[in-house]
């Protein structure tokens, strides 16, 4: 098999799982006040410092939530009615037309129930938000803005935002700036406290962790109205017994590929090279969509580095994934799902690209275990499946 | 063989999949997604493309172990069959949609589009007996779908596989229960999938409108009343006309004819509904064109209207002599011509039906 999906999910760390799988025969509630409480606090304490650590925040702005979903809600929600509720003139959400769904759909939800202006920041060719932009868009009128979303590095196409330079422009406004930073702790360098963003959203299966948990880095000074109301487990923003045995895994994860991820850029970025020249060699129509990756930003590459993500002009994307799977290769159409069909990617789209090129088009997302194999043997199979997949198309298009 | 299984999520394209794994072949599953917006549930009756069918597909798939994936065909489901389906109403004919899907989606979109990818056959849970490309009606005559089949060319038959045809239908959902498919007691689907209000009238009103027309007695040319539009009305029908007064006859009015240009409904007692001699056209012959008259059974609606018939190729069309005659025959519907046979009557050919006299 070869899996080259790792933007979906990743295969879990072995120390990851070895930590967590220790973890869950150790009893106690980390609320409790007893023996086996305090040593589960314990152990939730020292993953938060050394999560905190990782990713250059303090231990009080980690905040451990259920994952990438849930930290995309409470911090798009959360700041919206907190902002709200201190001046109700602030009701403008400010977002990329590239968001994720669980950015997109919040942001949504907010302007459908919750009377949200909603202001999408538009993206360049490579799907990338301008600081201008953002500026521009804030200028307008600045004091009815709620937040600003923009995330780190998008997980369709790999383009890396300018997080810092977005964030220091809404904080010139005293504007929050959440970014989802999903695809990009591990992959590139995150430091919280410089990127001067108000909220980041990061989760434990993208970077070797485990499914359902997460954390919301949330600065010290930012408030949130909290989704989940309870025993107010974390600052009182988010509810709910806390996973030890998750988070366990969770912290081993984030510092394992926080630590190795300066070698792993370099690597996964000569890999993804590799498997970008070898099929633009093979099929010379394809179009590499996004950030040529020729760029920095805060001495982090501007593409993500395991990212290669394709249009096959003529062929339907899930007509190439259908007959790679059948070949053992592992890959995405990179679009959100709806009764499992396919819609054009609303990320291309905002891009530029044509509903026929959306369509056609392919992710694959390189990580860990990846190897120089995996790349050969998508160059193996990439020139007949084309070819096959064009002719169901080209047939497609003559119908209609 | 390389073998695509179309997958609504019902039961029987559940075990007709898995049948053709047992059979050897390298299957996959689709289920094919025909509505743009799908319903996340079940509304009503029950319709065939809601996500809950989707996931019942992929949990089948699952448990048989073959891939699996859902193809958007809803662009072409929606000019082929739905809006095809309102023109042939507003037409004033009486299309059969699932015909046409079979016909259009199943076996020349997706059959298409599988060879094209390297599939060698398109198999699906139809109840129909297919054998050396001869399509023969299911052992289970209760479920028989062979009518539904009959347009279906020698070409697209010859990459059609039917698994469930040579078995009861009860004995299918055993076979379910016993395979562990979820889908086992699932309801069947009986009404028109893109309708699943199940309300017919409304669906065509909300798409059609209002065309105001007379209904009138087919021998006087009395006026009996008036209508919102020929769409609203099936050759045969009886109930729902809006008549304010009985037949001074007393007897039961029913649809005789539909005429779309004039928005003329012609109503008439039951004896005027008989027909003898049905006139189609474009006929598919799945044995090969006839070279003569020859005696066969014809069939005239999904269920039921048979009766034998002497037919007769006329250019372009078939001329269709009933040896009884049949009740109800609407245009737009197809006359499926079978052969008598003990194994299994032989599908022979079907044409579209264009007028009855």
């Amino acid at each position: 098999m070869t899996y080259l999906d790792h933007a979906a999910t990743t295969p879990m760390l072995p120390e990851a799982v070895a930590a967590m799988s220790q973890a869950l025969s150790a009893l106690g509630n980390a609320s409790s006040l007893h023996g086996s409480g305090r040593r589960a606090r314990r152990t939730v304490e020292e993953c938060r410092e050394s999560i905190a650590e990782a990713v250059g925040a303090r231990p009080s702005e980690v905040v451990f939530t259920g994952g990438g979903t849930e930290g995309d809600n409470l911090a798009v929600k959360g700041l919206f009615w907190q902002r709200r509720a201190a001046d109700p003139r602030r009701t403008r959400v400010l977002a990329s037309a590239i968001e994720h769904h669980a950015v997109l759909d919040a942001v949504s939800w907010l302007a459908d129930h919750e009377g949200a202006q909603v202001g999408w920041l538009e993206v360049d060719r490579y799907g990338r938000v301008h600081p201008d932009t953002l500026r521009a868009a804030l200028a307008r009128d600045p004091e009815s803005v709620a937040l600003v979303t923009v995330m780190w590095a998008n997980n369709e196409v790999g383009t890396v935002a300018p997080v810092r330079e977005l964030a220091e422009v809404a904080a010139g406004y005293g504007i929050p700036l959440h970014t989802d930073g999903v695809q990009a702790v591990g992959q590139l360098p995150v430091h919280f406290g410089r990127s001067q963003a108000a909220a980041l959203t990061l989760t434990g299966h993208k970077l070797g962790g485990p499914y359902g948990v997460g954390v919301l880095l949330l600065g010290r000074e930012v408030a949130a109205t909290p989704l989940l109301h309870g025993g107010g487990q974390e600052r009182d923003v988010r509810s709910g017994t806390l996973d030890v045995p998750a988070i366990v895994g969770l912290a081993t994860a984030i510092r394992h590929a926080v630590a190795t991820q300066p070698q792993s850029t370099i690597r996964l970025a000569a890999l993804r090279d590799e498997l970008v020249e070898g099929i633009l060699a093979r099929v010379p129509d394809a179009v590499l969509n996004g950030d040529p990756s020729d760029g920095l930003f805060d001495g982090g590459p501007s593409r993500l580095p395991g990212n290669a993500h394709f249009t096959f002009p003529g062929c339907e994307g899930d007509s190439l994934l259908m007959l790679l799977d059948a070949r053992g290769i592992e890959c995405s159409t990179g679009a959100a799902c709806t009764a499992g069909v396919a819609q054009p990617s609303h990320v291309l789209l905002a891009m530029g690209a044509t509903p026929a090129a959306a369509r056609g088009s392919l992710r694959f997302s390189l990580g860990r275990t990846s190897t120089a194999a995996d790349v050969a043997e998508v160059l193996d199979a990439i020139e007949p499946v084309v070819a096959r997949a064009r002719g169901a198309g080209f047939r497609r298009v003559a119908a209609s | 063989m390389k073998v695509l299984a179309a997958m609504s999520g019902g039961v029987d394209s559940s075990v007709a999949a898995a049948r053709a794994v047992d059979a050897g072949h390298e299957v996959v599953g689709v289920h094919l997604a025909l509505s743009a917006q799908p319903g996340t549930l079940r509304t009503g009756a029950r319709g065939c493309c809601t996500k809950e069918d989707a996931a019942d597909a992929r949990r089948v798939a699952d448990v048989i172990d073959i891939p699996f994936y859902v193809w958007d065909f809803a662009q072409q489901f929606t000019t082929d069959v739905v809006d095809d389906f309102v023109a042939e109403y507003a037409a004033g004919r009486t299309p059969n949609p699932c015909l046409r899907c079979n016909e259009r989606i199943k076996f020349t979109a997706l059959l298409d589009r599988a060879r094209d990818l390297g599939f060698d056959a398109v198999c699906t849970g139809h109840y129909a007996r297919l054998c050396d490309g001869v399509l023969r009606r299911a052992v289970d005559t209760g479920k028989d779908q062979s009518y539904v089949l009959a347009g279906l060319t020698a070409e697209q038959l010859a990459h059609a596989l039917f698994p469930v045809g040579d078995t009861a239908k009860g004995e299918i959902r055993a076979e379910a229960t016993r395979r562990g498919l979820a889908v086992a007691a699932k309801p069947d689907s009986h009404d028109i999938c893109f309708i699943p209000s199940g309300d017919t009238r409304a669906f065509l009103a909300g798409r059609l409108g209002s065309r105001p027309g007379e209904l009138v007695d087919g021998e006087t040319g009395e006026v009996l009343g008036h209508h919102q539009g020929v769409h609203g009305f099936t050759v045969g029908q009886r109930r729902g006309l809006g008549l304010r007064h009985p037949a001074p006859d007393g007897r039961p009015r029913f649809v005789l004819g539909l005429q779309a240009a004039t928005g003329t409904v012609r109503l008439g007692s039951a004896r005027h509904l008989d027909v003898g001699v049905i006139e189609a056209h474009r006929p598919v012959w799945a044995v090969g064109a006839p070279d003569g008259p020859f005696e066969c059974i014809a069939q005239v609606r999904a269920h039921g209207g048979c009766a034998s018939a002497v037919v007769e190729a006329t250019g372009d069309g078939v001329l269709v002599q009933l040896r009884e005659s049949l009740r109800g025959v609407a245009p737009g519907q197809a006359v499926a011509l079978y052969r008598p046979d003990p194994g299994g009557d032989v599908v022979l050919g079907s044409a579209t039906i264009t007028a009855t006299s």
